[in-house]
């Protein structure tokens, strides 16, 4: 097991740096960065000149990406290009705001997904069943961003009709959030819209995913010798079917989760939240490829150890998994 | 776990042996014959796509969902006729009109009088256009690479699907997001042949999307490969490519064509996202997100401006799926339900 | 014979299916004495199974519906009592052992857990520790070596045979007096089913239980059962003691199926297979099901009109039932001479 996850970390660290060299090359050398730089008013020629140097962009590429790992490594992958300001501290403030947002989200998500699930597939083909599955079919039909919008325009036409501002649209914060309780009060109200956006895609698709796996269990053999044991239905239920038919969802989240910590770009864009999407994409927006190569090995190292975390999740859960 | 059988598409006809046996006896064959009724000894040997068909159009669902999404089709490809203005054609007696008949501005005008119903009516085409691409495409080169993997297993396989997990462990949207900054954002000419933007978009997507059909068809290889049929094939002397292409592509198709029905709603929504963010179809395309992006500009006061592209998204979309759905049961009777 | 131990009386089950309602069972009737080894054969889809788990309440309803019948054991009515009372006989006084025992048992429990769970919830106040005691010694009765050790282990480090055993173990528990063998030997190797009829053997002695085995393998049915029961169609068609149906069958059904069988002690050059399916069980042939498939029907006018009861027949002192307009024809006429005349 041990000897496993250790195989299993060296060969995404082999992954891992290969795809950095990629994208590193990939984002380097379609484009100049300082092109519009260059050609704004009031940028004096040693001001370009400085920045050139300092980020060696006038060395080949392999030397450029040497220079990138080692500020990586040794520097806390350095600063940002124009104004030469530290990246790391933007990042952990903004995964902090990001990881808030997305436990949140994705604990409701799973509570409530899980539970229409199991009852869907208890009571399959009734009315509570037939609305579940318009009501997912409907979520994975549903644009993310145009949902936000969406209830951003509820909120906006509310107002106009009573004058009464429901949620904030926008923000983590109120401009004078207050502290202590306080301040936890204004950001769970500012959390409220992004996060049943961020819920509904989520339920919609585990929630679907938990009734196929349970409709699959409850029709097995194994759970009808629980019943012929004279179990109580609860107890066949709970123990024999609810139990196996979680594993596939847990492995499922716990892929999911990793990706998420990348931002969910939509939402946070929309609720203009600042998070990691938001930043990637506003890093994006700047040609950047400091911060872009920052959140990019962040995000996919995430990626990696919950994808570990699954498999290793998945192994504790289910006795017929063997690592080798 | 224990491997499920897959249920036969159609019942087996009747076997010749038991044919046989009747024939042997003259007495027995004719009375045999003379029975009309359906007495389940009679089947009718139906071929695997009437049934197919039959499925599919007990599903009344998918059934509706594939007239509406054959009418959306048709006004996206007669868009320039149907379209009741120009795209960025301005109507300024009218602007900033909420929904009304008077002048077919059905879905209101934006603040320079341009006719959203138009304008909605353009960006479909595009999308969709870029949708099937990206379907069509990925679903080639994820067949491929599944047929090729799951065909000659071992190191081959090996390598293709530690080169599909890597895909897998990008994060998709952002990888996305920094291929359309670097690389999408306008026409190009790649030797000689003008790439338009929005393909370019649909490279990048299809880039992305391949690796679902590729698990797929690798799995439906890695079993088919061991069937009889396969071996009596290779025994009869039939080439690799031969055996791939006659002989087990053709037992494929049903998941397939599920999933690209299916991978055609999913790169609608990535598209309309894409383009929602400024990263996706760049104008003077037209694209769906991006005029929701532009509505949104205009203020919240102006909600239809924001509210009928995404309900059309949310129509095709939803449509699709549905016809996926039906395309399963119909394709797919291992994961077919008992009861509608 | 004794006062049965289960009475099953007129019993019909249906399905409703996208293709219409499958009436899986219609009619059935048949006792089960005490300690006696009651044979159910058919092919499949003649509800030879259906008709046991509907009377313990292991079809799942909906679809599943039993419109009429009565099944009583030990004077009580299965199908009307209440369900906590069904649960209490279910892995209690009536076990039942499944065809696949790979995908019988909970493949994330642990084998001595899931034969303990049915000691503890039948004998409430059964601490771990005893339950766990009665575990290991109910797998050494069946056979299982190292069971002190095994009783830890899941299904999946069982073989096939292994966990044919620990179903059998799980089954015999509670001391049942009626034991519902489900195609017990199907699914396992020939070496392999020989030892599970030694440990099914086994049970019987150490329990005293009545069996109702239902299987397709009329060797088995030779080997164990007293009293066999014939379904086609979800209808029993012959019902004899074991001798008689073996050497006096009386339904061309039956005939048929021994002549599909592969014996050491008659001269075939080949088997003959029943010509012909199943019968669809939605719109199943008019008059008696087996007549498309009938040898002796010749289109003779009754066998598509009129369902034959089932009536007895013969002259010998131990019931022999049939349900063929023409079984007098049969009477007399040997399996293997039968043979030759179709």
């Amino acid at each position: 097991m041990l000897q496993y996850v250790i195989r299993r970390l060296l060969y995404s660290a082999v992954v891992l740096v290969l795809a950095s060299f990629l994208v590193f090359m990939f984002v380097t050398v379609s484009g100049d960065p300082l092109a519009a730089l260059k050609i704004t008013p009031n940028v004096s020629e040693e001001t370009v000149q400085n920045i050139i140097e300092r980020k060696h962009l006038d060395e080949p590429v392999p030397v450029r990406y040497y220079e990138w790992v080692k500020d990586a490594l040794t520097n806390k992958f350095g600063t940002t290009l124009l104004t030469d300001e530290p990246i790391l501290p933007d990042l952990w403030r903004v995964m902090k705001n990001t990881l808030q947002l997305v436990l949140v989200a994705e604990l409701l998500a799973i509570l409530i997904a899980v539970g229409i699930g199991v009852y869907s597939a208890l009571r399959q083909y009734s009315v509570f069943d037939y609305s579940m599955t318009t009501f997912s079919f409907l979520g994975l039909a549903t644009p993310v961003f145009w949902l936000a919008l969406m209830l951003q325009v509820a909120v906006v036409q509310i107002y106009l009709a009573t004058g009464r501002n429901v949620f904030p649209i926008a923000n983590l914060n109120s401009v004078d959030p207050g502290e202590g309780l306080s301040f936890v009060i204004d950001r769970a109200h500012h959390l409220v819209l992004p996060v049943i956006v961020l819920m509904v895609a989520n339920i919609a698709t585990y929630s679907r995913y938990m009734r196929a796996s349970m409709l699959e269990v409850v029709n097995s053999d194994y759970v009808r010798t629980a019943r012929a044991k004279g179990l109580a239905e609860s107890r066949v239920t709970m123990k024999h079917a609810f139990r196996n038919a979680l594993i596939p969802l847990v492995t499922l989240v716990a892929l999911n989760f990793g990706t998420l910590l990348g931002g969910v770009v939509v939402t946070e864009t929309v609720f203009s939240l600042d998070g990691m999407g938001l930043y990637f994409v506003n890093a994006l927006g700047t040609n950047d490829p400091y911060p872009v190569m920052a959140w990019l090995m962040i995000t996919a190292t995430m990626i990696i150890i919950f994808n570990l975390v699954a498999d290793i999740t998945y192994g504790l859960l289910d006795p017929r998994v063997r690592y080798d | 776990m224990t491997e499920r059988s897959a249920e036969p598409v159609a019942p087996e006809p009747v076997q010749p042996a038991a044919g046989a046996a009747l024939a042997a006896d003259p007495a027995l064959a004719d009375v045999d014959l003379g029975l009309s009724y359906d007495s389940g000894v009679e089947l009718k040997a139906r071929s695997q796509w009437a049934y197919a068909r039959m499925r599919f159009f007990r599903h009344r669902l998918a059934v509706g969902s594939l007239i509406v999404l054959i009418l959306i089709c048709l006004v996206a490809v007669f868009a320039p006729q149907l379209a009741p203005y120009g795209f960025d054609e301005l109507d300024l007696d009218n602007i900033t009109a909420s929904p009304t008949l008077e002048g077919w501005h059905l879905f209101g005008t934006d603040q320079l009088g341009r006719d959203y119903l138009s304008r909605v009516i353009f960006g479909v085409r595009t999308s969709l256009w870029v949708a099937v691409f990206v379907a069509l495409l990925s679903t080639a080169i994820g067949t491929a690479i599944g047929a090729i993997a799951g065909y000659y297993g071992g190191q081959v396989d090996n390598l293709l699907m530690r080169f599909t997990d890597l895909i897998l462990t990008l994060p998709g949207l952002a990888v996305l997001l920094t291929a359309a900054v670097f690389f999408g954002a306008n026409d190009s000419e790649v030797f000689g042949i003008m790439i338009p933007q929005p393909m370019k978009i649909g490279l990048i997507l299809a880039f992305l999307f391949w690796t679902a059909v590729a698990r797929i068809v690798r799995g439906l290889f890695l079993s088919l490969r061991e069937k009889e049929f396969v071996e009596a094939a290779k025994a009869a002397g039939a080439g690799d490519m031969r055996i791939i292409v006659r002989h087990m592509l053709p037992n494929c198709v049903g998941p397939i064509v599920v999933n690209t029905t299916l991978v055609v709603a999913a790169a609608i929504l990535v598209e309309a996202a894409l383009s929602f963010l400024g990263f996706g179809i760049q104008p003077p395309n037209a694209a769906l997100g991006k005029l929701i992006a532009d509505g949104q500009g205009e203020g919240f006061n102006l909600w239809w401006l924001v509210t009928f592209p995404g309900l059309v998204i949310v129509v095709i979309a939803l449509c699709i799926n549905f016809v996926g759905d039906g395309l399963r049961d119909a394709l797919d009777p291992t994961q077919r339900r008992t009861r509608t | 014979m004794a006062q049965p131990i289960l009475e099953i009386r007129d019993l019909t089950v249906e399905f409703d299916t996208e293709d219409g309602v499958v009436r899986a069972v219609t009619g059935v009737s048949y006792d089960l004495a005490p300690g006696e080894v009651l044979g159910i054969v058919g092919e499949s889809g003649s509800g030879k199974s259906v008709s046991m788990l509907s009377v313990l309440g292991l079809i799942p309803k909906p679809p599943g519906r039993i419109p009429s019948g009565h099944a009583t054991f030990e004077g009580e009515d299965l199908l009307t009592m209440s369900s906590s009372r069904l649960r209490d006989l279910r892995g209690g006084r009536i076990a039942m052992i499944f065809q696949d025992p790979m995908t019988s048992l909970n493949p994330v429990l642990t084998i001595g857990d899931q034969i303990s769970e049915a000691i503890l919830v039948h004998n409430s106040g059964t601490s771990d520790d005893d339950a766990r005691k009665r575990t290991v010694e109910l797998l050494e009765l069946v056979g299982v070596p190292f069971a002190e050790r095994r009783v830890d282990q899941y299904p999946h480090e069982f073989s096939g045979g292994m966990r044919q055993r620990a179903m059998i173990a799980m089954a015999i528990a509670n001391d049942p007096a009626v034991l519902i063998a489900d195609e017990p030997t199907t699914a396992l190797d020939v070496t392999i089913q020989a030892q599970i009829v030694e440990v099914l053997k086994a049970a019987q002695r150490e329990t005293h239980a009545a069996i109702v085995l239902i299987t397709h393998d009329l060797g088995l049915v030779a080997e164990l059962a007293d009293r066999v029961v014939v379904m086609y169609a979800g209808r029993v068609v012959e019902l004899a003691d074991v001798f008689t149906i073996f050497n006096e069958p009386r339904h061309p059904y039956t005939i048929g199926l021994m002549n599909s069988l592969a014996r050491l002690d008659a001269d075939l050059d080949r088997l003959e297979p029943i010509p012909g399916q199943p019968p669809s069980l939605i719109t199943p042939p008019p008059g008696c099901a087996f007549h498309p498939r009938c040898a002796i029907s010749q289109g003779r006018a009754i066998c598509r009109t009129e369902v034959p009861p089932l009536k007895a027949v013969g002259v010998q002192e131990a019931p022999h039932d049939s349900a063929c307009h023409f079984a007098d024809e049969l009477a007399n006429l040997g399996a293997a001479r039968a043979g030759t005349a179709s």
